[in-house]
């Protein structure tokens, strides 16, 4: 752990009590995130990615181990909104224009109403959907909703991102091109990213760091840190080191099935 | 505007199927009164009538079916003595008179807004309770279940004599009847859409670290509106008959509750039928405010209406 260190995670455990008896959804996970990294968490159905990313954001609590967000733990990190959390599914409310979404955590902490509209604009202008301020929900596609989300979960300036497979609902055209975007946005912002997915393109794409996780119980398998450069257009997928980092992350989900 | 001709043809065929009743119905009455007229009618006897049937009867005395449709005191009115009664009762009488029915149907309207305002403040109090309260999530639902199953027709006059009895009179005894109808499905409605926000959505207002009152009225109040207005629309006509229901066994002077019971009493039907046709008409005029109040709503909140 450096002062650099942003999320750091040491013998982590988490066992859930299910009338089936307890499940190991983690255990003895280890990791160290740095500040302006962005890390993909990858792995299939049980493997516990979103559980530790529920971990991060104090949304679950570890039943072993230590971990801490800012130095702090993460439920103080939550109390003081260390970070932004973006669902499956963007979650907006049907009530509210985008806009009026985009304000719900501002209102909640008590920004002034001219901030309020300042950042608004701001983090509409970033994830680029500026104009659509005054639509409701329903009038916007499904990506155009999930990058509303994404504005909502920026809108306070928290400098971590917690992304639960945003884009696993999208069609892979629509999650090109907000990989893209996101990757652009995350240059801008220099925020640090913890990212779920399913994909293993959308993992090397994305990430600075690559965290292979298998079920059963949930654990990190490898950790592999990308030897791609910062920028990165999308044919960079053709590239033969994208290819080797691909190769390396299936290599690593098999071995996580060998040992069932 | 769709929905216009169906709803016309269901109106045609109930008229229709009244219509032709009110010859069997009337039929007997009729025959007696043709009698004493000095008009032919078979059979003769009037015991003998008796042994016939409405529709027997009828079929035996085709040229009485005009005079069916202009007794006094008909069995079963017919719809334009209806119409008729209720033309004179709202439009030719004075609303001050206690023969207008605007005048009773304001009577019993005032009662059955205030025990709606009474009964809708309840059932939404409750259902936060239910929703924030685990004590009360366990005990108030059963006795709100009971409670709708007790007969108001049983209840109606023990609470009218009891607020009777500590001198409460008038308008608020109705009331409180109006309301104990119409909370119930309030609470019902409002505990289903205060908990209609997901895991999800729960989730990332903790991500907020938001309080639970903002947690309350940013999310669970505004998901739960739509829910609401189900709940009004069953509460508003629960009400009305609840504030009738009030007035029929306490011997109430006005309202529509009393004009139904006048009309049974003195034998004229038609009173009977008008108030019932009014009270029918102003529940259909308040539960439309409400579809309507719930269109521009949930359109201003930019949902649409379901």
């Amino acid at each position: 752990m450096t002062d650099n260190t942003t999320i750091s995670a040491s013998g982590l455990n988490l066992t859930f009590q299910t009338n089936d008896g307890p499940v190991h959804a983690l255990k003895d996970v280890n990791l160290d995130i740095n500040k302006g990294d962005f890390v993909s968490f990858i792995g299939p159905s049980g493997c516990g990615k979103t559980t530790f990313l529920r971990c991060i954001a104090g949304l679950e609590a570890p039943t072993g181990g230590q971990i801490s967000v800012n130095g702090m733990t993460p439920d103080e990190a939550r109390r003081a909104r260390a970070y932004g959390y973006v669902f499956q599914a963007a979650g907006l409310y049907p009530w509210r224009t985008i806009g009026g979404n985009i304000k719900l955590p501002l209102e909640i902490m008590g920004f002034s109403k001219a901030e309020q509209d300042e950042r608004v604009g701001r983090v509409l202008d970033l994830v680029d959907l500026a104009g659509f301020e005054k639509k409701f929900p329903w009038q916007l596609s499904g990506g155009m909703q999930q990058r509303a989300s994404i504005a909502r979960a920026l809108a306070f300036d928290a400098d971590i991102l917690l992304m639960d497979e945003p884009f696993g609902a999208l069609d892979e055209i629509v999650r090109d091109h907000l990989n893209e975007q996101l990757l652009q946005l995350w240059a801008r912002t220099e925020k640090t990213i913890g990212f779920v997915t399913h994909s293993i393109p959308e993992a090397v794409y994305l990430s600075t760091k690559i965290v292979v996780m298998s079920p059963r119980p949930g654990r990190i398998t490898d950790v592999i840190d990308s030897p791609l450069p910062k920028e990165r257009p999308l044919d960079i997928r053709d590239s033969a080191e994208f290819i080797a980092v691909a190769h390396r992350v299936r290599d690593g989900l098999r071995a996580g099935h060998v040992d069932d | 505007m769709k929905s216009l001709l169906p709803v016309l043809t269901v109106i045609a065929a109930i008229l229709l199927f009244w219509v032709v009743s009110v010859v069997p119905m009337n039929m007997h009455l009729t025959a007696d009164q043709a009698q004493r007229q000095d008009i032919a009618v078979t059979p003769d006897a009037p015991a003998a009538r008796q042994e016939h049937s409405g529709i027997g009867l009828a079929l035996r005395n085709t040229h009485l079916f005009a005079m069916t449709y202009t007794l006094d005191r008909p069995r079963l009115p017919s719809p334009h003595q209806v119409a008729v009664e209720m033309w004179d009762t709202i439009a030719l009488k004075k609303i001050t008179s206690r023969r207008s029915l605007v005048y009773h149907g304001w009577v019993t309207l005032s009662a059955t807004l205030l025990g709606f305002a009474i009964g809708t403040g309840l059932g939404i109090l409750l259902a936060v309770g239910i929703v924030y309260n685990k004590a009360m999530d366990m005990s108030v639902m059963p006795w709100a279940i009971a409670s709708q199953t007790i007969p108001i027709l049983a209840l109606a006059p023990m609470i009218i004599v009891m607020l009777g009895s500590i001198g409460i009179q008038g308008l608020f005894p109705k009331a409180v009847i109006s309301a104990y109808l119409s909370f119930f499905p309030v609470v019902v409605g409002m505990v289903k859409g205060l908990r209609s926000p997901d895991a999800m959505q729960l989730d990332l207002l903790r991500t907020y670290h938001a309080s639970p009152a903002q947690g309350f009225w940013k999310l669970r109040l505004p998901a739960s509106v739509p829910y609401l207005f189900a709940s009004l629309k069953i509460g508003i006509s629960a009400s009305l008959v609840g504030a009738i229901v009030a007035e029929l066994p306490t011997g109430a002077r006005a309202g529509f509750g009393a004009r139904m019971l006048v009309g049974d009493q003195y034998g004229q039907p038609m009173v009977t039928w008008a108030a019932l046709f009014a009270a029918a008409i102003t529940a259909a005029a308040l539960v439309g405010m409400f579809s309507l109040m719930e269109r521009w709503t949930l359109r201003r909140m930019g949902m649409q209406a379901a």
